[in-house]
């Protein structure tokens, strides 16, 4: 054991808070949900591929640097400590393109890598459906061969992105007899083909953050599907643990927050100290960001070590999105009776983005798997106990 | 940047748990506590024999040199099957404070202590009560600002029942003449670093204690049967267990990363020790409670074995430093201006 960095981890982190410090945009951009913020953050993605910091744990080839899990610590630790806007793309960098990786052919990461890092073309999923939520293995979007092309009918629902996505993701029913996980097939949908209707769905927020997709005869060239027909379920599941996870929500978001919310606690002790509540609640939401942390590298550091990730690794989405909300429900209380104002309003100040940060945390424990089916994998994958 | 253990740490911890397991079982946990001392020479002498006594004693005094990482993973093993020996506490803080108070006592105590001749214990003034003071050959006390190394003769002892069978607490009076073995600064520095070490040892106990409630959990809910179907299938109490599960996953690499900043000597240790100690007494206390409520009825009987563990776990969040101490300490450091925070912060 060495808990400390290597020169050449030292001088990764160097080039990195160096090239953000001079790009970060000065101004936060507006939200991504927004038409405005949409197109803001594509620019800025295209900005980040130039300084090839888009995707920096891809092959060079593909305009990464090959970065293992340590790097991709840091990368995101100065990420977030100089405020980067999020990423808007992360549906494509952070889920597909390791699917892509690991089941695409070199056709299709060929065709379809390049333009994801620029961000050039943006990745909505397509995953739940009405009646496909928790239990995914219901879907019931079809798609039919007929001769070099899929015709997909059906409907996806909470598509995050997908209003003013490029393409979206996800499977479908290629075998109309089959029941649950069987006979799905992973299929890659341009959003601008004929037949699909997208009406965006409203969030919390007011903003359509997520849509419905309508398929009404979709035409899909069979170049877009990913993996074996059937095969679905598998190429879907396969690349959904450690990693991927750790890509989407890597301690340094919750670090930042942490970090953010103690700064809030020590700027209105006064006030925040007349709930002895809240004190706790800050203390613990810092100790539980370091321990996402500390407990992510150890992990890293046995997977860069060629260890096994296993079951335990279903920990993470609950113990991060508790925390999420923890932290942001703590500033909710020191904000107190200004806490409910929207950014926008006059006297707001000094509320910041604590209200946007306090609904999405909401969404924490229900999206990537309700923490309610993460804890029955838990209970019966990592504990072992009956079905 | 390595956050692994090395194979020669995993492999002895794996062979200190096959012995343990072995040995230190419920029924003879059970037997110990008929005992009038509650203390077993034999399994004491097993385990100097396997060097775990005199594994933190420097070469020099006959010991394995090994420091706190060494251990951390051991002293979850003891906390696994319950040890009532004062192992942890002996490799963990008596040795090292004799090491480092070193001249004359140390050169007499830690051969001994490394043979399994003799047992020292220390106690704090945090701790109120001293730990197996009973079966001890020296007693490291804390006299106010002072350290004093006391002979059995040099003290008289006031048995303290706990709630847990297997700890024997004593308050100490000192009636003779101890040596005085640190006073001022020096002694200030000991003994903060002493708690620090039975802080660790509580940890680690705790993550330990919490696996082995929820290995008995996992087991005693898959056979019970209610309703026709054993009641670890019921999603209520599967639940409660994944609970249990998250927060002891996290608490395991604090625990860790407090061992790796005592052993290096960093800045952070004192902070790290009591994230650690925090996080693995609330995970080991939610074990009890979950794992207890879990067992129905049963587990709420003398005959079953839940309590040996859960009772430990109770008793080892308020040993060396409560939660009320190891969060004022936290707070001192995170609430402190300029304090340095956030990503990119936790390995300094």
């Amino acid at each position: 054991m060495e808990l400390a960095y290597t020169d050449e981890q030292q001088a990764f982190r160097a080039e990195v808070r160096s090239w953000l410090a001079v790009n970060v945009p000065a101004e936060p951009l507006q939200s991504f949900d927004t038409e405005e913020g949409f197109k803001a953050h594509r620019q800025w993605e295209a900005t980040l591929n130039s300084g090839r910091w888009g995707m920096v744990t891809w092959p060079e080839a593909l305009g990464g640097r090959g970065c293992d899990l340590i790097e991709w610590l840091i990368f995101e630790e100065e990420y977030y400590r100089a405020q980067a806007p999020l990423r808007v793309n992360q549906n494509g960098i952070f889920l597909l393109g390791p699917t892509l990786m690991e089941y695409g052919t070199e056709e299709q990461k060929a065709r379809i890598l390049p333009p994801m890092a620029t961000g050039e073309e943006v990745w909505a999923q397509g995953w739940s459906e009405p009646n496909a939520g928790s239990d995914m293995a219901a879907i019931r979007a079809t798609a039919r061969l007929e001769g070099d092309k899929y015709v997909v009918n059906g409907q996806k629902i909470w598509s995050t992105r997908a209003v003013w996505a490029d393409w979206c993701f996800g499977m479908f029913r290629t075998d109309p007899e089959s029941e649950r996980h069987r006979g799905l097939t992973f299929i890659l949908v341009p959003l601008d083909s004929p037949g699909i209707t997208v009406r965006p769905i409203p969030q919390l927020d007011g903003l359509p953050g997520f849509a419905e997709i309508f398929f009404d005869d979709v035409e899909v060239a069979i170049e877009n599907r990913l993996g074996d027909e059937g095969a679905g379920w598998s190429v879907a599941m396969a690349t959904a643990g450690f990693e991927r996870g750790l890509m989407l929500r890597s301690p340094a978001r919750f670090q930042e927050t942490a970090r953010r919310l103690v700064e809030l606690y020590t700027a209105n002790r006064e006030s925040a100290d007349r709930d002895p509540a809240v004190k706790e609640a800050v203390l613990r939401a810092y100790l539980d960001a370091e321990s996402y942390c500390l407990a992510t590298y150890q992990t890293a550091c046995r997977l860069n070590k060629g260890g096994k990730i296993g079951a335990e690794s279903s920990t993470n989405k609950i113990f991060w999105s508790e925390l999420d909300q923890n932290m942001h429900a703590a500033a909710m209380s020191i904000l107190g009776a200004r806490a409910e104002l929207l950014s926008h309003a006059p006297d707001a100040r000094g509320v910041g983005k604590w209200l946007d940060g306090w609904m999405f945390s909401m969404s924490g424990p229900i999206y990537a798997g309700t923490n309610e089916v993460q804890r029955n994998i838990i209970a019966e994958r990592m504990l072992g106990m009956p079905r | 940047m390595d956050f692994t253990f090395t194979e020669d740490q995993l492999l002895f911890q794996a062979s200190v748990r096959e012995f343990l397991t072995n040995e230190v079982t419920t029924e003879r946990i059970r037997a110990s506590w008929e005992s009038d001392s509650g203390r077993s020479d034999e399994w004491w002498s097993q385990l100097a024999e396997l060097g775990l006594t005199g594994m933190t004693v420097p070469e020099a005094y006959g010991g394995l040199g090994m420091n706190e990482l060494d251990f951390v993973l051991l002293a979850q093993e003891c906390g696994y099957v319950a040890l009532p020996e004062p192992l942890v506490n002996t490799a963990l803080v008596s040795v090292p404070l004799l090491r480092d108070i070193g001249g004359e006592i140390a050169a007499n105590w830690l051969p001994k202590v490394a043979t399994g001749e003799a047992k020292v214990v220390v106690g704090l003034a945090q701790n109120t009560l001293v730990e197996d003071a009973h079966v001890a050959d020296l007693l490291l006390l804390q006299q106010g600002g002072v350290l004093l190394a006391a002979t059995p003769e040099q003290v008289s002892l006031r048995h303290n029942e706990s709630v847990d069978p297997s700890r024997k607490l004593y308050a100490v009076d000192v009636t003779g003449q101890p040596l005085e073995v640190a006073a001022g600064a020096r002694a200030e520095a000991l003994i903060a670093e002493a708690l620090n070490r039975g802080a660790l040892g509580s940890a680690a106990q705790a993550l330990g204690l919490a696996q082995r409630m929820i290995d008995s959990t996992v087991q005693y809910t898959s056979e019970r049967q209610q309703f026709g179907k054993p009641v670890g299938s019921f999603q209520a109490v599967k639940h409660q267990m994944a609970n249990v599960a998250v927060q002891l996953e996290y608490a395991k690499a604090p625990t860790h990363r407090a061992a790796y900043a005592l052993a290096s000597g960093q800045a952070i240790a004192p902070h790290a020790v009591s994230h650690a100690k925090l996080v693995a007494c609330d995970a080991a206390n939610l074990a009890a409670r979950n794992c207890h409520q879990a067992h129905g009825a049963m587990g709420y009987t003398w005959e079953m074995d839940l309590h040996i563990f859960m009772k430990k776990a109770w008793a080892l969040a308020n040993c060396w430093g409560d939660a009320g101490f190891h969060k004022a300490r936290i707070g001192r450091t995170i609430f402190a201006d300029g304090a340095a925070l956030g990503a990119g912060a936790t390995f300094g």
